[in-house]
């Protein structure tokens, strides 16, 4: 690793005799960290922990979100979770879009990222170009990929039309419902993941390119050696904010899908997302906050076996890479 | 440093109280009496109710209020999760709310959350609406009133005269009602429109059509639909349901179903680009499909007789939430908008029909037209039937099971089902639905 994270102010030595002062001081340096960070830590108590304590509470009763009683039943919401199709389908949706939309977005931004790490001129506007789709709301990105993806209307199938393809029912097939939201994915945060990816490119030092140059290594074969092994821990914590972010898509898929019950995701929940699952059933048109409930804590193991299956990944990938540049 | 650090945590814990103490403080008091200058209420709504009129009317009359309408255009997909959850959370919904009759069965399971009008001088007002409107605002036992009506549904279809022009049909809108005095007769008119490729579909989607002879249907014969009066789930022994579902099944093996999705993106487009020439139409479509066709198509469209025999879809009520803080001055306004008075302030606005049986024999009903619909007597069609309109039952889960009828109707529209897969569909996924 380039960069050392846990630097620490160096110590003064310790004195035969510590005075008060230098007791005070060393208490200072051993305790005050901690209260610097407290202040996340009790917020995300307050605002975090408890809120997914509560929910968990929740996910164990026959909760009607109206209903003025609740009765304790257990793991029951989690048994019939756990044998209800409808809940696997929106599984196997959100992992496919979570695939197609993820893949092909940290490929692209670590080629974009690679790109502006050169002499470029107005570097930094092309730097911070990249980053406009990433502050356009997501609700009007994904009512207007919505629109052109428009089965009769939309300007995807007209396009289609013009070279002799048939129309595609983006709605409601599924695999192109998949593709579609993607699609919007990708635009909205590739941009977003190439500028994490170029601040760590920059950290990596110079001279390794130049004496790489020396041997003779061209540009692809210094960027597969030199700056993907570096990146690694940017990799890794590239893929899972995206896990995080892919396994809990929301708005795309729900703005994808207009009209009577949006919240299917379409007649056959062709692109019915786990969180979209939890909302139907946590509120219209079920109510069944208890359900809904152990439906999200199901996302978070979900999430958490992913993120740390990807990590794996990429340690055996990466390790892999690193063995050929040495 | 000690004392930076010290100041500092300070300065957090003081962050945090007072953080705790804003949410306690929001909690706890704001019960402004209207003593102390203008009380503001607000009404969630959900699409047009047309109450602008009457708000300014009521506050020159009641100078210590002030009215607030949320929700206007939103539609029912978008406002019941909300209004649901406001009520869960016991705040943040508006003084008065509009709840639709599909919605009413299940905030009636749970009156807790609705002051009880009948404590507040309601029961005084029954004449003033339909016998059955009034009933359904009631529990179950009868003891609590939850809500005062303020529309009924109505049929009607509505067509596009340049189109039926263009198809060699006739216009007139008598001569159209004779045309369709069955859905069979429909469904014929519908052949010969198609035959002649205007580019256009006949209908807008199947499953507005089902829900129309769905409730025409069970109307007309046992009053029920998807629940029996005792609340037991009949969606697959009841004929009223499998009749709608099959004549339905007809209009989309005739290909006459534009297959636009209700609602959806495509569907308000389909309007603008006039792509359908009928569509179903309770009297609140009609402020619908003004909306969605704009003021382009004025005068292309028009309003004949339902196929089959009346039949009613949709209306509201009005309730007061417990958690509204201003209880009283909320109840004297919900009687106001449901008043004859008011009912026919909003039909003039947007158009719902009068569930009050004095507006809807009151001459600005009877005689009303629509400009926009060629001037179509809109009064008459509506208003003469509304009287006699027979109610369907609606029971617990209304909403969840009539969800999965809906889109098993439209797998089949769509052609990912055939008509018996998806009658299966209809029955396996409402029974599962109904359970949860």
């Amino acid at each position: 690793m380039a960069v050392q994270l846990d630097a620490r102010p160096p110590v003064a030595p310790a004195p035969p005799r510590p005075s008060r002062a230098a007791r005070l001081s060393r208490f200072d340096t051993r305790y005050s960290p901690y209260l610097y960070i407290a202040p996340f830590f009790l917020l995300f108590g307050v605002f975090g922990s408890y809120p997914l304590i509560y929910t968990f509470w929740v996910s164990l009763h026959d909760w009607d979100l109206l209903g003025a009683e609740h009765t304790f039943i257990g793991f029951d919401n989690y048994t019939q979770l756990l044998a209800d199709p409808d809940f696997w389908h929106s599984v196997v949706n959100t992992l496919g879009i979570f695939v197609i939309s993820t893949v092909p977005q940290l490929l692209l931004a670590l080629w974009l990222a690679n790109l502006l790490n050169r002499q470029l001129r107005a570097r930094t506007t092309w730097r911070m170009a990249v980053l406009i789709p990433n502050v356009t709301s997501t609700a009007a990105v994904a009512i207007v990929f919505a629109v052109l993806f428009g089965r009769e209307f939309g300007m995807i199938n007209w396009l289609l039309d013009l070279v002799g393809v048939d129309a595609i029912d983006w709605k409601a097939n599924r695999f192109a419902a998949w593709t579609a939201i993607s699609a919007m994915v990708d635009w909205r945060w590739t941009g977003y993941n190439a500028l994490i990816f170029l601040a760590a490119m920059q950290a990596i030092p110079r001279d390794l390119y130049e004496s790489a140059s020396i041997d003779g290594a061209g540009r692809s074969r210094q960027f597969w050696s030199i700056t993907v092994p570096l990146l690694k821990p940017t990799i890794v914590f590239a893929v899972i904010i995206s896990t995080i972010g892919g396994l809990q898509l929301f708005t795309e898929p729900r703005l994808f899908n207009s009209g009577t019950n949006a919240i299917r995701g379409g007649p056959l929940r062709e692109s019915q997302t786990v969180t979209m699952y939890m909302f139907e059933n946590a509120f219209a048109p079920h109510y069944n906050f208890g359900y809904g409930s152990a439906i999200a804590w199901l996302l978070f193991a979900l999430i958490a076996v992913v993120a740390a299956g990807n990590v794996l990944l990429l340690r055996r990938l990466g390790g892999g890479v690193r063995k050929e540049g040495d | 440093m000690a004392t930076f650090t010290r100041r500092r945590l300070a300065a957090v814990a003081l962050a945090a109280t007072t953080a705790l103490l804003g949410t306690t403080a929001c909690g706890g008091g704001d019960d402004k009496s209207a003593a102390d200058g203008p009380i503001t209420l607000t009404v969630d709504v959900f699409g047009q109710f047309g109450y602008d009129e009457l708000y300014k009317e009521y506050m020159a009359s009641h100078p210590d209020v002030k009215i607030v309408e949320r929700g206007t255009g939103s539609n029912l997909d978008e406002y019941s999760p909300k209004l649901t959850q406001w009520l869960a959370a016991g705040k943040g919904a508006g003084d008065i709310v509009a709840i639709e009759e599909g919605l009413l069965v299940e905030y009636k399971a749970n009156p807790q959350n609705f002051v009880n009008l009948l404590d507040h001088g309601a029961a005084d007002l029954k004449g003033n609406f339909l016998e059955w409107k009034w009933n359904q605002g009631l529990t179950a036992d009868g003891k609590q009133l939850i809500g005062l009506g303020t529309d009924v549904g109505g049929m009607a279809m509505c067509y596009r005269k340049d189109l039926f022009a263009k198809a060699g049909l006739p216009t007139d809108r008598d001569a159209v009602s004779k045309l369709w005095p069955t859905w069979q007769d429909y469904i014929k008119v519908g052949e010969q429109f198609k035959a002649k490729n205007t580019g256009a579909s006949f209908l807008d989607a199947a499953t507005n059509t089902f829900n129309t002879i769905l409730l025409q249907s069970a109307g007309n014969a046992q009053g029920y639909s998807y629940y029996d009066t005792s609340n037991n789930l009949v969606v697959d022994s009841n004929p009223a349901v499998k009749q709608a579902y099959d004549t339905t099944m007809d209009i989309v093996d005739s290909g006459l179903s534009g297959k636009y999705g209700s609602w959806s993106e495509e569907w308000v487009s389909a309007f603008k680009q006039s792509k359908f020439a009928t569509i179903a139409c309770p009297a609140w479509m009609t402020g619908v499909i003004e909306g969605n066709a704009g003021p382009g198509a004025k005068g292309k469209w028009d309003i004949a007789q339902v196929p089959g025999n009346g039949g009613n879809w949709g209306g509201s009520f009005l309730a007061v939430p417990k958690q509204s803080k201003h209880q009283a001055e909320a109840i004297e306004l919900a009687k106001f908008l449901t008043s004859a008075k008011g009912q026919i302030g909003a039909f003039r606005a947007k158009g719902p029909l009068p569930s009050s049986p004095q507006a809807l024999e009151d001459p600005a009903i009877v005689d009303s037209k629509n400009a926009y619909f060629s001037d179509a007597p809109v009064g008459k069609i509506f208003a003469t039937g509304a009287k006699s309109l027979k109610p369907v039952y609606m029971g617990p889960k209304n909403q969840a099971v009539r969800t999965e009828v809906e889109n098993a109707v439209r797998t089949v529209e769509l052609g990912q089902r055939s008509p018996e897969q998806g009658w299966t569909d209809a029955v396996n996924n409402a029974k599962k639905a109904a359970a949860k």
